[in-house]
């Protein structure tokens, strides 16, 4: 089984690594899309709030990978004050991201699928 | 907007480090709140935020990272890194660095020039709307035309003065040398006649006073006012403003300056500079066999020049109807009738330094970019053994985690910033080049004055020469180098590849390419050096050493230069110590100017060149008799018209028969009445009036039997003197200056100015010659280190041959013969290249033909010469290898 595989199977999970990049982008990209428009905390909170606390994205990840998403045009980022009155920046969806953002799911469906079929024949 | 904002972000690295930071103080603060809202205390909540956090720093650079990667910053990095890697091995760059701006630079010189000459339009608004009257395949030779850039004649223009449907004005111009200052030592200056049109039609305003208006234009062609340009004025009236008495003394005559014009405006002749401007001379009656002016207009909004040129098509009937000269036979008249106007497109003005050296310069351009390609293989194939010696570095690289793309970049960026720096030093390079290229085209008495000017277009042509230099030398390398097998990298010991067949061919191939392309240089060097030879060592069937022409002009000292004047002229220079002999003509030989005239010959008819010369033309220019008497005293205008003729004329109207005694009609022009000639000697075939040209039929005439009623106020006197040229010319002028109140004298070195002619094909000899031995210099410094390289790479297999028993001149056979194999595919190729790339060139060529076998068999000679000695030292290292020594290394 590939090294990533272990990591995310493996509990708790910590989606941290660099081979996991994909897998971040998704859970970044499908938060946006339901946020709509939030900061890197946010996104954080987010996540773990929906995970059941079972998925902890480390900010040592979550932030290069915000900026190489922007950089790829997948988001945009803006400065605003947010609900605690404090300048933060927040990140929105662009039209390339929700198309990144379907590609990527139905990645990922193929690939749970393909892995529950090795699991269960073994 | 954001997107300006990254960009300007990613320049200001400051910029974005704070942008950063606030982002990354804004989540901790977040964090921070949530868990004091928790229940925590502050200090509590904000260690627990920052410990998750982590490094800040080191989280920010990750953070930059992404930014960056794709950014200015990165690529400034990348920049650094090569120019780091080029300081440690200085000798290398500096090689590169110095090739590319050799390449570049000559390529930068001469397209300067080319766009200087060809590319820019004349200093004015709206150029492109200027359009040129001309007739369609020009007037062959028709009547007298005076003047190079001359294309019409005066009624014609009147003409079209009057009806110019296209255009909304037009003007007249004419070029027009002038005298300066007191006839006995008057200079010859630049002066440009115009059309009172002329000014406004342009748009040109003045820099000083006021420029020539229609009402200038006077009906007795006297210069009461003139118009000067700003380099004059600023050199001969200091740029002083101008008075009301400021004067100058033109031709003989006083004439009032009353306006300067700006300073970029050179009239309209590219490569020329006019120095007085003066209203164009309309005499009354007009001289209608005169092709004396040049005709431009400006288009009128919604005119095209395809309209213009149909519209000026179908009123020439009318107009060449209304202008035909008189005096000429009727079928002379009916050619005139059937001319046919057209409009051209004149937004370049005009100039006889473009037609003389636009193919010149291209194929000097295709020479030079030969020459860069050469430069660019030998770069490659550094690149290549620098590439092998970094592959180590590579390898290492690539097992840290740099992807072959980050590599592929760092490479090109390393080829980039040589193939810039190149280009930076080759501008400048080019600045000198190009302007000792066009001092070089001026001659004794025809100055080039051209603005050579950096602009846009040359940058871009730089910096494309550069982009493509670089992707040709840099890429293959690049590839190549990013290609490193880690593994098989670090496990040679030296950190070399043992050399693979494929990396072999590569350099192969380039040296091979290099070879085919010298040898079309060499070719193209060889061809004009010995065509340039050629024409150096032309007999042109006259004496040339030792002959001054003294040009006399009367037009100011109310003398009428009849042929008894002319006789005491003659017999006066022929007196002054140290003169041979000397004699008139009525035309100068090889100096380019021509006199035609129809003739009939028993049923023989066709033309022939006429030229009216003293008694002792022949002797003085040491042109022999063959058959016949010469012409005598006793030839006067009374006695029967006599002609001397030369071999071509002979063969052409004569035949076999014995021309003496047979008689020469020519056709009637006006002040040259039908005359019956007969023939009374012949001679030798001479060149007429270009040493490149065929001999025409020439004909001549004593100069006391030439039409009284066409006598000029010029005449050339040949002086033949074994003295010194300089102090002969000054002997004659300060004789006949002591003699005869204001004739003016100048006089010509007949000789210097023969060669001054041949300018063009001396330049592309010394040039293609300079560039032909470049490109052998580099091929050999190509060929050595690629057989060096070879030999190198070879080492263990030459050791095992020679303890086998090889003997040291089997070693050489053996290296050599790689060399020798290179050589022949290269010239194999090159041959045939040659041969295509010739013809393009066989119009500049004298006496050759573009596949002449002994030059190429020449470049090939030289070719083998170059491969012997690039690869005879490589041989004998490797003949003197110690076999012991070569095995051990391995």
């Amino acid at each position: 089984m590939p090294r990533w595989l272990c990591l995310i199977f493996l509990r708790p999970v910590t989606v941290a690594k660099n081979d996991l990049q994909g897998t971040l982008d998704l859970l970044i990209l499908k938060s946006l899309s339901h946020l709509g428009s939030m900061h890197g905390y946010g996104i954080v909170l987010h996540i773990d709030q929906v995970s059941d606390a079972l998925l902890r994205v480390e900010e040592g990840s979550l932030y290069p990978a915000l900026h190489r998403m922007e950089q790829n045009g997948w988001i945009r980022s803006e400065w605003a004050l947010s609900e605690t009155n404090r300048r933060a920046k927040y990140y929105s969806l662009t039209a390339a991201g929700k198309k990144q953002l379907a590609a990527a799911e139905k990645n990922w469906e193929q690939v749970v699928r393909g892995v529950q079929a090795v699991l269960r024949f073994a | 907007m954001s997107a300006m904002k990254r960009l300007w972000a990613l320049v200001k690295r400051s910029k974005l480090d704070h942008e950063i930071e606030d982002e990354l103080q804004a989540h901790v603060q977040m964090c921070t709140d949530d868990n004091v809202a928790a229940g925590m205390t502050p200090e509590v909540a904000q260690r627990n935020a920052r410990l998750r956090f982590g490094n800040p720093t080191v989280m920010k650079e990750r953070v930059i990272e992404r930014d960056a990667a794709l950014g200015v910053e990165a690529i400034m990095r990348d920049i650094r890194y090569a120019l780091r890697g080029f300081a440690k091995s200085p000798g290398f760059a500096l090689i590169a660095v110095a090739t590319l701006a050799l390449g570049i630079g000559a390529n930068t010189a001469i397209f300067q020039l080319l766009d200087a000459i060809r590319l820019q339009s004349l200093p004015i608004a709206n150029p492109q709307e200027l359009a040129e009257v001309k007739i369609v395949g020009g007037n062959r030779g028709f009547g007298i035309n005076d003047g190079f850039y001359a294309q019409l004649t005066q009624p014609v223009w009147q003409e079209i003065r009057q009806h110019h449907d296209p255009f909304s004005g037009v003007f007249a111009w004419r070029n027009n040398d002038r005298l300066l200052g007191n006839p006995s030592d008057a200079r010859r200056i630049h002066g440009l006649d115009v059309s009172g049109e002329f000014f406004s039609v342009m748009g040109i305003r003045p820099w000083q006073g006021r420029l020539l208006l229609p009402e200038d234009e006077t009906p007795d062609c006297k210069t009461p006012r003139v118009v000067v340009s700003y380099p004059f004025w600023q050199a001969q009236m200091g740029g002083r403003d101008l008075a009301a008495n400021s004067t100058l003394l033109i031709d003989g005559e006083l004439a009032e300056v009353v306006g300067v014009t700006p300073p970029g405006f050179f009239g309209m002749a590219v490569g020329e500079r006019f120095d007085v401007a003066s209203p164009l001379c309309e005499p009354n009656p007009a001289r209608r066999e005169l092709f004396d002016r040049s005709v431009m207009g400006r288009l009128k909004p919604g005119w095209t020049l395809d309209r213009a040129f149909a519209y000026f098509s179908a009123v020439s009937p009318g107009i060449f109807d209304a202008t035909a000269p008189t005096g000429y036979s009727a079928e002379s008249i009916r050619h005139f009738k059937e001319y046919r106007l057209g409009a051209y497109p004149a937004s370049g003005g005009v100039s006889a330094l473009r037609e003389q050296y636009d193919d010149s310069l291209s194929l000097l351009l295709a020479i030079t970019g030969l020459v860069l390609l050469i430069a660019c293989a030998n770069l490659a194939n550094l690149m290549l053994a620098r590439a092998s010696a970094r592959q180590r570095e590579m390898a290492v690289r690539t097992a840290l985690g740099a992807s072959r793309g980050r590599l592929l970049r760092q490479l090109l960026i390393e080829s980039g910033v040589l193939a810039a720096s190149g280009a930076f030093l080759g501008v400048i390079f080019a600045q000198g080049f190009s302007r000792f290229l066009v001092r070089s085209l001026s001659t004794e008495q025809w100055s080039v004055d051209l603005p050579i000017s950096t602009d846009w277009r040359l940058l871009l042509f730089s910096a494309a020469v550069a982009v493509l230099t670089c992707i040709v030398f840099g890429t293959v390398p690049a590839l190549r180098a990013s290609n490193a097998d880690p593994v098989a990298a670090m496990k040679t010991g030296d950190g070399r590849l043992a050399g693979n067949r494929e990396r072999f061919s590569v350099q192969r191939i380039m040296v091979i390419a290099q070879i085919s392309i010298s040898m079309v240089l060499l070719v193209a060097a060889l061809l004009f050096v010995r065509s340039f030879r050629n024409l150096m060592t032309l007999n042109p069937g006259m004496r040339e050493h030792g002959i001054i022409i003294a040009h006399i002009g009367f037009s100011l000292s109310h003398i009428s230069p009849d042929e008894e004047f002319k006789r005491q002229l003659v017999d006066e220079v022929r007196a002054i110590p140290g003169v041979n002999d000397a004699a008139t003509t009525t035309n100068d030989p090889l100096m380019g100017g021509s006199w035609t005239h129809g003739i009939h010959v028993g049923s023989a008819e066709g033309s022939s060149k006429f030229t009216w010369v003293s008694p002792e033309y022949f002797q003085t220019m040491g042109i022999p008799l063959l058959t016949g008497r010469m012409f005598a005293d006793t030839d006067t205008a009374s006695s029967p018209r006599v002609a001397i003729v030369n071999q071509t004329f002979i063969r052409q109207f004569v035949g076999n028969d014995n021309p003496i005694g047979k008689t020469v009609r020519t056709l009637p022009e006006p002040n040259y009445p039908t005359t019956v000639l007969e023939i009374i000697g012949t001679i030798p075939d001479t060149k007429y009036n270009d040493i490149r040209g065929e001999t025409p039929p020439m004909a001549f005439v004593p100069a006391a039997q030439f039409p009284l009623a066409a006598e000029g106020s010029w005449t050339s006197v040949m002086v033949w003197s074994d003295a010194a040229p300089s102090t002969i010319a000054e002997e004659i002028k300060r004789q006949i200056g002591k003699k005869h109140q204001n004739v003016i004298v100048q006089t010509v070195n007949f000789e210097t100015r023969i060669h001054d002619g041949l300018l063009r094909e001396r330049l592309m000899a010394i040039l293609s010659g300079f560039f032909g031995v470049l490109a052998a210099l580099l091929v050999m410094v190509g060929l050595y280190g690629v057989i060096s390289y070879f030999v190198t790479l070879r080492r263990n297999e030459i050791g095992i041959r020679v303890a086998l028993g090889a003997t040291r001149w089997q070693v050489i056979a053996l290296v050599m013969r790689d060399a020798g194999i290179m050589l022949l595919a290269g010239t194999i190729i090159g041959t045939a290249l040659a041969l295509v790339a010739g013809r393009s060139a066989s119009s500049m060529l004298f006496g050759l033909k573009p596949y002449d076998p002994a030059t190429l068999a020449i470049a090939i000679g030289l070719l083998a010469v170059i491969a012997l000695l690039a690869s005879w030292l490589p041989a004998r290292r490797a003949a003197k290898l110690d076999p012991m020594a070569a095995l051990r290394c391995e």
